[in-house]
């Protein structure tokens, strides 16, 4: 079966980085490193299948985030993210 | 024991703090069959905070060894629902879905956590018009958009046109066929289908997979400013994204949730 068949995107890595972050991310825009390109979490490809995200640009499919847990540890590498911007809602006066 | 009681749904707040995800025990409380192969589970979800259409939970399930596995499912219900709905495929060489589908009755339990997700969302205050394109099973996150859009209020749905595209292998793999044909007559969703493995005599629905002259006849044409949602296998969900993309949609406004590969 193709890779390409089998790829999902961020919303499927919705539920471990809430673990990680409390909040949701997949509205959070990542900037990617290698092209500057920027997205939405939700929308970025996953190419993790079952083993944690691996989330890729769209664009030029550098790796931008890579989240794995194991056992008491979830390991985020975001060294292909160069920022990420978290909407927390609008302050009320 | 207390059925869920049903608080506000989740809403960003002005710096509230936000709250973890806790593994739930829930309880089936019921479970209907949808086709052959598809079985929806009616949980009780204890202190289940509500939910925004298009959102998912995680099951988990635990075997004697410890063994683990977790499985991520749309929810089919409206928030406004007490009940959390899970609609799942019952895949024959799946490790969790012929558990779900076989082996649950009611007053089982079941460990879920959710609700997950904020990109593939879709309530009526986001506005419309709505543009909802289905394959298979992808058509569970998007029957709770519609069950959500069917429960507003009259005036609220007369500013959102919804529109639902919904491809299936065959007449008989359409999930929620009669629930769609009444809500297309009460709610005034015009529900379309395809059919891609055969159509039965008489049918009036496309025969084929979705292609572009299809989305150019179904689609909101883009200076309408639509809200489109797609879900379903993989490479379905690529295809209509993009040329919903090269018809004139604007990209932010085109939202995709993947299932995998074709089932």
């Amino acid at each position: 079966m193709q890779t390409e068949e089998m790829r999902l995107d961020g919303n499927a890595a919705a539920g471990i980085l809430r673990e990680l972050f409390a909040r949701d991310m997949t509205t959070a825009m990542a900037t990617c490193r290698g092209c500057g390109s920027s997205e939405p979490l939700g929308k970025l490809l996953d190419y993790g299948h079952g083993m944690g995200a691996i989330l890729r640009c769209l664009k030029c499919e550098a790796v931008l985030l890579r989240v794995v847990h194991v056992r008491d540890t979830i390991r985020l590498d975001a060294s292909g993210t160069a920022v990420l911007s978290i909407g927390v809602g609008t302050v009320v006066g | 024991m207390s059925s869920a009681t049903k608080a506000t749904p989740e809403v960003t707040s002005a710096r509230s703090t936000p709250v973890r995800l806790e593994w739930r025990v829930a309880k089936v409380k019921a479970v209907r069959d949808e086709t052959r192969h598809v079985r929806t589970l009616v949980l009780d979800v204890p202190e289940w905070p509500g939910h925004r259409p298009g959102q998912h939970v995680d099951v988990r399930l635990v075997a004697e060894d410890g063994y683990q596995a977790q499985r991520s499912y749309s929810i089919a219900s409206p928030p406004e629902v007490p009940s959390v709905e899970l609609t799942i495929e019952r895949l024959d060489d799946g490790e969790v879905s012929p558990y779900l589908c076989d082996m649950l009755a009611p007053g089982a339990g079941l460990e879920v956590r959710g609700p997950i997700g904020g990109y593939f969302v879709w309530d009526v205050s986001l506005g419309g018009p709505l543009l909802l394109v289905a394959g298979g099973s992808g058509i569970v996150p998007l029957m709770a958009m519609l069950r959500h859009y069917a429960a507003a209020d009259a005036a609220s749905r007369a500013t959102v046109p919804a529109r639902l595209l919904y491809s299936a292998r065959s007449a008989d793999d359409v999930i929620y066929r009669d629930e769609l044909a009444r809500l297309a007559t009460a709610a005034e969703i015009d529900v379309r289908f395809t059919l891609t493995r055969g159509a039965p005599p008489q049918w009036s629905g496309y025969r084929r997979r979705i292609d572009r002259a299809m989305l150019a006849e179904v689609g909101w044409p883009p200076p309408t400013g639509a809200q489109s949602y797609v879900c379903g296998p993989t490479p379905l969900v690529e295809s209509v994204a993009n040329i919903l993309v090269e018809l004139g949609h604007d990209p932010s406004h085109v939202r995709t949730e993947r299932f995998g590969p074709t089932g």
